[in-house]
């Protein structure tokens, strides 16, 4: 359906004088970026609902005051940016701002990249007519990484809306500051939206939102990015140096397949050490936002085994030749380049070796038979265009806040944003997407019921014209209806005379009377909706509601489709979803680079023989954690690119020093190779999607509008297909008993997330609060083909009794541990 | 003699005195009467008592024309610009370094280099700090820049060294605790101007 383009209405503006043309129903602060005008503005941020904190982007919109992060532009309107009143009142605030802000910059973590300084300047406040006595503030640590200086903040809200509006904890909020009140002359003295700002900010502070010292949230760090002073702040990077000295490196978040735009902040490490380290990780917060592993785990670079960094080991490197020789199979995951990845697909098609990577192979052959089914050699959406333009998502088969933030922070944006509604469907209940908003609704079904799932959503969403006829009788089938007879109330109009006692006449009068009247009528139970785990009497009503005033509608669908026994089929009714619901679809490629190595590779089934395994197990170890027979670097140490799960293919750069051997040099060495793994980015394979584009020449930016500009986009291609043959649901693969689920804690994906300093997770079981209670502190959790001890951890946001075991240390080979599923019965023993 | 003097040009209006400068001799005879008579005359010993005296008066009396260096050094100017030193406030000791890393960042020859950290009271702390001695040319900006009055340039101007780079660390630089009654405020380049009281507003705190 995405074929049909929405083109998009523009209007003309004047700002200034000048003309514009601004999209329809933006609002006029959006619509002057866009077109490179400067309007002053602190507390709005793109991608969020205003909150009207700081009041300074007033403007005079066809002769009234408005505030431009709220106000939508209009055909023919006219803008004036600053007036006199407009300026003084800009002032004014400004001033505000500045009354008892501590003098501290020179030691301040903005260290001169801070608005409040900017704003101060621009607006030029040179004096301060305001005062107020101060109050005390203290510094609080909220969780392992945030640290908040209440006396530095301005309270403009970013933070607290960009965790509401676009993350989803909602974790933060405005608390009593108990600060003095306002001299009341000034509420005639000082102009009124100074006054009303000033007298907003003097009364709060900002404050975990349950009421505790801490706030219990996913860690993603996105408050501390908005953050426009020095109030928050990482508690790793509280003043360790001062942002000028720190240089910025353009690269993508390496972790999840989300593809996130981030800058690797490097310097030297001391006085002593002076080789470089990343300091932190930033982004272009208006535009991306950022999950707890892109942010936190960046300090994974391969320094050796001794730490002291790689340097080129000639003798290591010729055993990894002859072990590549020898080798039948190269064993590798998901983090790894397209670069990469066509290096090991080179060595498949001359050397004959088997490529085995079964992270990624799972979702491969999803992807296969979901392009058989289709017709589309990609799904249809991607994140972006999810918060741009649906108000329905639906998630299946994905632990949305673990798999993929990124399409969790899509899913709370449309809820907050596009008025939207939600359905989420897992087997383990999550108390906070349930929270996402009014109109989300959550479905805990048995796990393996995936099936029905989709068939829950074609009953509620396809065009029942295009349905096969069949399928669309087998909707039917699990459709009963009764007769019931109900008691309704109606009001009835009853006409009698009553005798007019001034006239004596008799005079005819009409009364109105309620009356029980029994009535019948027809019951139609959708017994998909009582075996998903909904409420079939109550569900009609309110899906009636989630629906009403909803245009766009996409469907988000993950990695447990991929470990599934009935996969094949679940990407057919994917398919058939997608060809009959005017529905958009996205899948989750599992971790980093997942959807391009599944492009660019052969994967196999199996591995045999001598194996070499890159980041993995195998006989001989390439290895870019520092533990491995050969170094490889890392991914912060590398160039190359990467394709996300918005199917772009984006390049990123070497922050850190690698002096060692990389996979391009044994390549080179074995069959021939160019000079540089980046002269693979214009060899990637055009069939799939990929563009001859050499490594240079691809764009690394957002544009002013917030358009994504990085890299680019596979071409999609798409095929005529009749409609796929789709297959009832197999209730024999539920699973009953205790169960296990393959998952990881937020902020961890892999060896590297883990062995950065500040994820803090650990590789553990996740329980719910009661199962954990009742497991104990340690366990060992039995499987067909082995067993693993773990300690328990509680996980408030979990409900039921399913267990979620990480997989994100390779050596634990948990992936074998589970084989083909993501859900797998086990015993679990105390120890 | 004043500027002035220099630039009158008018030679000739000025007074001139023309000083006895002698009879010069004519012929062999005259001459060789000079030439005895100034022999006999004894006009070395002249001279030579000019030293003698000194040297009378530098033995014995203890006034030396010379400075003994590097025993004995002249006081220099507060306006020179010789090896760093960190100073401390005054009244507690602590140091007047906040650790901004303004002088890191406007150094010219990219000599400073310093750490900070977030210490036990909340406060930013210099952890380390250093100046490569071998690359400074004692330009100034640094002194100039520290906000704080922290960094000042001492008078110690002795910087040979064996080695090309020679770093010092903030100890060696920091005014030692024990003599800190005999830190000099620094009124050399970068100090604050002496009108600087005319030019401070107050903040408006009027409670
Ligand atoms: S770290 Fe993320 S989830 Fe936690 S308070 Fe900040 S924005 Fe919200
Ligand atoms: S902490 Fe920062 S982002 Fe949050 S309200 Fe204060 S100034 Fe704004
Ligand atoms: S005097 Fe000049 S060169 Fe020397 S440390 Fe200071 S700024 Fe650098
Ligand atoms: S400029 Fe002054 S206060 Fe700032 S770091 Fe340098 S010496 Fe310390
Ligand atoms: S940006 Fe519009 S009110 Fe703050």
């Amino acid at each position: 359906m995405s074929e049909v383009q929405t083109v998009e209405n523009m209007v003309t503006i004047s700002i200034d004088g000048a003309q514009y043309q601004a999209k329809e129903g933006e609002y006029i602060l959006n619509a002057a970026r866009a077109n490179d005008v400067f309007i002053p503005a602190i507390c709005y941020l793109t991608r969020c609902s205003p909150t009207l904190a700081c009041r300074i982007c007033l403007v005079e919109a066809d002769g009234k005051q408005v505030y431009s992060c709220n106000a939508k532009v209009k055909e023919g309107m006219e803008v004036t940016t600053s007036t006199p009143t407009i300026l003084e009142e800009r002032r004014a605030i400004m001033e505000v701002y500045d009354v008892n802000h501590p003098l501290q910059c020179g030691v301040c973590d903005k260290s001169g990249e801070c608005e409040l300084q900017n704003y101060t300047l621009e607006i030029g406040v040179d004096s301060q007519s305001y005062m107020i006595p101060d109050t005390k503030r203290e510094t609080t640590n909220w969780s392992s990484v945030l640290h908040y200086d209440p006396g530095l903040c301005i309270v403009c809200e970013r933070c607290t809306t960009v965790c509401k509006d676009m993350i989803g904890d909602a974790a933060i909020t405005t608390a009593k500051r108990g600060g003095a009140d306002l001299d009341k002359g000034y509420k005639e003295s000082m102009p009124k939206d100074a006054y009303a700002m000033w007298n907003k900010l003097q009364k709060s502070v900002i404050a975990p939102s349950n009421g505790t010292e801490f706030t219990n949230c996913s860690d993603c760090g996105e408050c501390l990015a908005v953050c426009p002073v020095g109030a928050l702040v990482s508690r790793d990077f509280v003043y360790k140096s001062n942002a000028w000295e720190l240089k910025r490196i353009p690269a993508v978040a390496a972790h999840s397949s989300d593809g996130a735009q981030i800058y690797y902040e490097v310097k030297h490490g001391s006085i002593e050490d002076r080789t470089e380290k990343i300091y932190r990780v930033t982004n272009e917060w208006n535009f991306v936002s950022l999950d707890g592993s892109a942010r936190f785990a960046y300090d994974f670079e391969n320094r050796g085994a001794d730490n002291t960094g790689v340097k080129k080991d000639s003798t290591a490197f010729a055993a990894a030749l002859e072990a590549f020789k020898k080798a039948e199979t190269i064993r590798f995951n998901a983090m790894i380049t397209n670069e990469e990845a066509l290096m090991l697909q080179t060595l498949k098609e001359k050397m004959g070796l088997k490529l085995y990577n079964p992270e990624v192979r799972a979702f491969q052959k999803f992807l296969g038979y979901y392009i058989a089914a289709s017709g589309s050699s990609l799904y249809s959406t991607d994140t972006d265009a999810i918060m741009k333009k649906s108000d329905f998502v639906i998630a299946v088969g994905t632990a949305l806040r673990h798999d993929s933030p990124a399409l969790k922070y899509a899913f709370n944006n449309v809820q907050k944003l596009n008025k939207g509604a939600g359905l989420y469907f897992h087997p383990i209940a999550d108390t906070l997407i349930a929270g996402f908003g009014k109109s989300v609704e959550t479905f805990t079904h048995k796990a393996g019921l995936e099936e029905a799932v989709l068939y829950l959503i074609l009953d509620l969403f396809a065009d029942k014209e295009k349905l096969p006829t069949e399928v669309k009788a087998y909707i039917d089938s699990f459709k009963t209806t009764e007769t019931q007879t109900i008691t309704e109330k109606v009001e009835k109009t009853i006409k009698e005379m009553v005798l007019n006692e001034e006239t004596g006449e008799e005079e005819e009068v009409s009364k109105k009377v309620k009356e029980d009247v029994q009535k019948e009528i027809i019951v139609t139970t959708n017994g998909l909706v009582d075996l998903l785990g909904g409420d079939s009497s109550k569900f009609d009503d309110v899906f009636a509601k989630m629906m009403s005033k909803k245009e766009a509608f996409s469907l988000m669908v993950g990695e447990d489709f991929y470990f599934h026994p009935k996969a094949e089929n679940l990407a057919k009714l994917v398919a058939l979803i997608e060809a009959t619901c005017n529905m958009d679809v996205v899948m989750t490629p599992p971790k980093s680079n997942a959807l391009g190595v599944a492009l660019i590779c052969d994967l196999d089934d199996t591995a045999t023989g001598y194996t070499v395994g890159y980041n993995e197990n195998g006989d001989f170890r390439l290895s870019a954690l520092g533990d491995g027979d050969l170094d490889m670097p890392a991914m912060n140490q590398q160039e190359g690119t990467l394709t996300s799960m918005s199917k772009r293919v984006l390049p990123t750069n070497a922050a850190l020093e690698y002096e060692g051997y990389e996979l391009n040099d044994i390549v080179k060495a074995l069959v021939g190779a160019p000079e540089h793994t980046i002269d693979w980015t214009q060899m990637l394979p055009v069939s799939k999607g990929f563009k001859a584009l050499a490594f240079d020449t691809l764009p690394n930016a957002f544009t002013n509008d917030g358009r994504d500009n990085r890299g680019y986009v596979l071409d999609v291609t798409r095929q005529e297909v009749q409609l796929p043959a789709v297959e009832p649901f197999d209730q024999s693969v539920v699973l009953e008993g205790e169960i296990a689920y393959r998952c990881n804690p937020a902020r961890q994906f892999n060896d590297f997330t883990d062995k950065s300093h500040e994820i803090f997770e650990t590789f553990s079981l996740y329980a719910s609060p009661a199962k954990a209670e009742s497991l104990g502190e340690k366990v060992e959790v039995v499987f067909e083909n082995g067993s693993i001890v773990l300690d328990v951890v509680s996980d408030a946001k979990m409900e039921g009794d399913i267990v979620k075991v990480p997989d994100f240390k390779a050596a634990k080979d948990v992936y074998g541990l589970f084989g083909a599923s993501r859900y797998q019965t086990v015993t679990i023993r105390k120890v | 003699m004043s500027l002035e003097h220099f630039k009158n040009r008018n030679i000739g209006t000025q007074h001139y005195t023309t000083i006895d400068v002698g009879h010069t001799p004519v012929g062999a005879m005259q001459t060789f009467t000079q030439v005895a008579k100034r022999t006999v005359k004894g006009e070395l010993f002249v001279g030579l008592w000019v030293t003698l005296r000194e040297m009378i008066n530098a033995l014995f009396k203890g006034d030396m024309a010379t400075v003994k260096y590097p025993f004995e050094k002249l006081p220099i100017s507060p306006r020179y610009r010789a090896i760093h030193d960190m100073l401390r406030l005054l009244e507690s000791g602590s140091y007047r370094c906040i650790g901004c890393g303004l002088c890191e960042k406007i150094c010219i020859s990219n000599c400073i280099s310093m750490d900070t950290r977030y210490d036990e009271n909340q406060r930013k702390e210099v952890s380390e700090y250093t100046i490569n001695f071998g690359r400074c040319i004692f330009c100034g900006y640094c002194a100039e820049v520290c906000p704080e009055l922290a960094i000042v340039h001492g008078p110690r101007y002795e910087n040979a060294s064996e080695q090309r780079a020679g770093f010092s660390l903030f100890e060696d630089m920091l005014t030692p605790i024990d003599k800190l009654n005999l830190q000099q405020e620094y009124d050399g380049f970068g100090a604050i101007s002496p009108n600087a009281d005319d030019n401070i507003k107050k903040t408006p705190l009027a409670y």
